[in-house]
């Protein structure tokens, strides 16, 4: 049985024991006019059932489907001849991969080696039989665990309270599955980078001046050094963030105040969700903006003023991703506005102070902490900002602090080192993981900062 | 003595007068300076509305008068002799004879047809390549579908090529020099000639809503994209739904305060700002490498929005319990309801209107997401339309990235047609969430 039908059959299995379960604490009090009986209602006794049938059955099986693979290549791969499992890891990894085509049948097996092919031929029956095991298991465990309900429920049995628990239970679990995500973003990136420390010495990674990640892969090869020093992708990282906050913080903070402070509450009601459009489009149309407009028309722009104006420079991206931010600054800081209380508004009118006046010396200055905890969260968007850099910023790691030059991203070289790649093993692609982490762990602390600082201001005027 | 005091009181009267007039004229030229401060002040604001509007507009002006035209596609419309000697001149009308029969020379034929005074080899060329070399697929399709067309004259819309298409839109020129142009000078004139007699027109592109990616732009479509997109939404809707509304009601109807819940809901928070990029490694690092589920593929896509939308839609759901008057909870629980029934029973209905706007909110923008699908790989040249969330697939945003990386300016059309195709979903999405809180949100 395939997972998704063995699923599907787990459900049906579920429903089956509900009314298995609702029959028979009927059954045991005569019938619905002896419901006063019950401790619980039937349907109680159903979910009971219900969830007892399903629950370790789901368990079981998704447990099961998540490491078959594993399990099933490690006893494939036993069976490859020697000579290929004495492969080194790369070459090996190429292996496993034509067979794992072949398995998914994206590949004829005709189309690679005979031992490989012998190889998928096996998993496939290996899978045959670990399908034919789980659906066997399933069944029993669903219908011996409803069985086993089913004889023990009686007329006193508290049903009611053993379902709550249950779903109690649930909701807890659902609600960690938050804190499992960042376990697994934590774990995932910091065993991955370690794994690339152990070849690149972490003080390299993050003081080197040089990155140019091509490993050789034969010893003659010129211009692949596999330099992985960070900086250069950390000074293009923050140059464009910071030409993004020199558009974003500006506009976006000024839109605020007028839309709060001075604007009449029909055009606010039409303006403010025209902006807020900004923020709903995605972040690959602001990039195809970027590549289609916004950098020829720098160009053109840069040549009449006889600047030399890279195709892709870090202007362009950051203009772009400035724009990108203006609806998420205007939108903090006019919650932050918003949450200052008339009363000091008045207090500066009544001792003479005009609008801007009151905005800035007061409005402004209550703000304050509440607009900058708004600027950190928008720094954090923009150095964690992908799609634009990938599409508008280039490649190659420039140390500059020039705006006209093209300058690379730890983002972008995220999307390099990974895409289009079939191994994990080298430094490369490892090195990935090691930008993944210090790009974690910088917006984190952004994030947490800002929070911090937005609660505390907040709390000020509850 | 009473002259100098008189003389003194009225010196002093004189300079309080001055100085007066002095203060008068210094406070009426601060008032001045101080209005215009407002003014520019207030003239700044205004500035930075309209250059936010301003950048709506031309961000969306571009995009559609870029994209618009990709809706209507060159066909040459031409009478089609479906020769069986050349299809089956066995006659076995069998499906595999029909799949790989020789269209393409069906279809030169009637172009021979139609211009019968080109003759050479070269001029021949010339002509067969105003018609897409893929043009031939619709053909064998029909045929495939109904083998009773063979021996029949059919009436049909053939793809023009690309160049063609951009001609006819206006976009490539036809004064600059001959060796400039992908069209030469005799192509042009049968271009004319085909457009005079209305056989080669504008219609509407069933390549572009029909085909998966393709390396040639009139060939290529966002079928296989949406699809990709489409099956992605589905997992994530299906996980990140109940799994998002089971912990916002945890958190708020039956966490005790204590620390870990004070842990679970930091935790929340920050995910929600967490890069996109990062949940991606996430993904590559947890469900490819080490469960090993197929790369490329909805499933773990949706499996990684999934992760990604949680935090929002948790919040919303959060928001929407809390707008739930505490008197609901207090009546259901007098009446000797337990605290799930209450929930089940009388908060959730209530709150579900919150609930859902947040999750269309959250499906919206894990629709408009793309890096993180790049680590997983749906960023692939993958011509199949998917078929289930196991199959390789893209999405439509990363089909808009893959797009706006090729040279031909038919790719240009294509993709700015991608992007109105997807803002449109993401406006019908948001518009929906709208409708959905004014109508069934209540205020107590």
């Amino acid at each position: 049985m395939t997972p998704a039908m063995l699923l599907v059959a787990i459900v049906a299995l579920s429903i089956v024991a509900f009314w298995v379960g609702k029959s028979r604490s009927l059954a045991l009090v005569g019938g619905t006019r002896g419901i006063s009986r019950l401790h619980s209602l039937p349907d109680h006794y159903g979910f009971l059932t219900a969830l007892w049938c399903g629950l370790p059955a789901l368990l079981v099986a998704l447990t099961w489907l998540g490491f078959q693979d594993g399990i099933l290549l490690r006893i494939v791969s036993t069976h490859l001849p020697p000579e290929v499992r004495a492969l080194p890891e790369s070459q090996f990894g190429l292996v496993i991969n034509d067979l794992r085509n072949v398995v998914a049948g994206n590949v004829p097996a005709s189309a690679v080696a005979p031992s490989t092919a012998a190889a998928a031929a096996e998993y496939l029956r290996l899978r045959q039989i670990a399908r034919l095991a789980l659906t066997v298991l399933v069944f029993v465990l669903a219908v011996v665990t409803m069985l086993v309900v089913r004889a023990r429920i009686t007329p006193r049995l508290r049903a009611r309270n053993h379902v709550e628990r249950l779903v109690e239970w649930l909701l807890f679990g659902a609600s960690t599955l938050a804190v499992l995500t960042t376990v697994g973003i934590v774990l995932s990136v910091v065993f991955e980078a370690f794994r690339f420390f152990a070849i690149v010495p972490p003080h390299e990674f993050l003081f080197g001046l040089d990155w140019s990640p091509q490993m050789a892969i034969r010893a003659d090869q010129v211009g692949s050094s596999g330099a992985f020093g960070a900086v250069p992708l950390f000074a293009g990282t923050l140059l464009i963030s910071a030409i993004a906050m020199l558009v974003a913080v500006p506009v976006g903070l000024f839109s605020a105040i007028y839309l709060a402070e001075y604007a009449a509450p029909r055009v606010r009601r039409v303006v403010k969700p025209l902006l807020e459009v900004l923020a709903g489009v995605p972040t690959v149309v602001y990039g195809f903006f970027a590549v289609i407009t916004v950098g020829p028309a720098l160009r053109a722009w840069g040549e009449a003023l006889g600047l030399s104006v890279s195709g892709e420079s870090a202007l362009a991206a950051g203009l772009v991703m400035g724009i990108m931010i203006i609806p998420f600054v205007s939108s903090l800081a006019d919650d932050m506005i918003t949450a200052v209380p008339q009363s000091l508004r008045d207090g500066a009118y009544a001792l003479g102070a005009t609008r801007s006046e009151t905005i800035r010396q007061v409005v402004l200055r209550a703000a304050l902490p509440g607009i900058v905890g708004g600027v950190l969260l928008a720094i954090s968007r923009a150095i964690g900002e992908t799609m634009i850099v990938v599409m508008a910023a280039g490649l190659a790691a420039n140390l500059t602090v020039n705006p006209l030059e093209a300058v690379t991203t730890v983002t972008v070289q995220i999307v390099t080192l990974l895409v289009g790649d079939q191994e994990f093993d080298s430094p490369k692609t490892l090195a990935a993981f090691a930008l993944g982490l210090v790009l974690f762990v910088v917006t984190l602390i952004l994030n947490v900062v800002a929070l911090y600082v937005v609660r505390r201001y907040r709390e000020q005027y509850e | 003595m009473n002259s100098t005091s008189e003389a003194r009181a009225e010196g002093a009267s004189r300079v309080v007068l001055r100085t007066a007039a002095a203060t008068q004229a210094i406070v009426a030229a601060s008032i001045r300076r101080r209005n215009r401060a407002e003014w520019r002040f207030r003239a700044y604001g205004l500035l930075a509305v309209s250059a936010g509007i301003a950048f709506v507009l031309f961000l969306f002006g571009t995009i559609i008068g870029q994209g618009v035209s990709v809706f209507r596609q060159a066909y040459v419309e031409l009478p089609i002799y479906l020769d069986p000697q050349i299809i089956d001149p066995d006659g076995t009308r069998a499906a595999e004879v029909l799949q790989t029969a020789d269209y393409q020379s069906l279809i030169r034929s009637a172009l021979r047809e139609r211009f019968p005074e080109i003759e050479g080899r070269r001029n021949l060329r010339e002509l067969y390549s105003i018609i897409s070399s893929a043009a031939f697929i619709d053909l064998q399709r029909r045929v495939v579908a109904d083998p009773a067309l063979v021996g029949q004259r059919l009436r049909v819309d053939l793809l023009a090529d690309d160049a063609v298409d951009s001609l006819l839109k206006g976009r490539t020129s036809r004064e600059s020099p001959e060796q400039e142009r992908r069209l030469t000078d005799q192509q042009l004139g049968w271009i004319d000639a085909l457009a005079a007699d209305g056989s080669l027109r504008l219609k509407f592109n069933r390549e572009f809503f029909g085909n998966g990616d393709s390396r040639d732009p009139e060939q290529a479509g966002i079928r296989g994209a949406l699809m990709g997109s489409l099956l992605t939404l589905l997992i994530t809707l299906l996980l990140s739904f109940p799994i998002g509304v089971a912990a916002a009601v945890y958190l708020e109807e039956f966490a005790p305060r204590n620390r870990v819940t004070d842990i679970i809901e930091v935790n929340i928070n920050n995910l929600a700002a967490v890069p996109s990029i990062v949940f991606g490694l996430l993904g590559l690092a947890v469900f490819i490498i080490f469960f090993g589920l197929p790369r490329s593929a909805p499933l773990v896509g949706g499996l990684v929005l999934t992760l990604l939308t949680l935090p929002t839609i948790i919040i919303a759901s959060r928001a929407a319990l809390k707008g739930v008057p505490p008197s609901i909870r207090e009546a259901a629980l007098g009446m000797g309801a337990s605290k799930i029934q209450t929930v089940a029973h009388h908060v959730l209905p209530l709150a579900l209107p919150g609930m859902l706007t947040g999750t269309i909110i959250g499906m919206a923008r894990a629709l408009g997401e793309s890096a993180p699908l790049l680590m997983i790989g749906m960023v692939a040249f993958i011509v199949d339309v998917p078929q289930s969330v196991f199959d390789s697939a893209t999405a439509l945003p990363v089909q808009v990235f893959l797009w706006s990386d090729l040279p031909e300016r038919g790719f240009v059309e294509r993709t700015s047609g991608a992007i109105i195709v997807l803002l449109l979903f993401l406006l019908i999405m948001n518009a929906t969430a709208v409708i959905l809180r004014n109508r069934f949100e209540k205020r107590w």
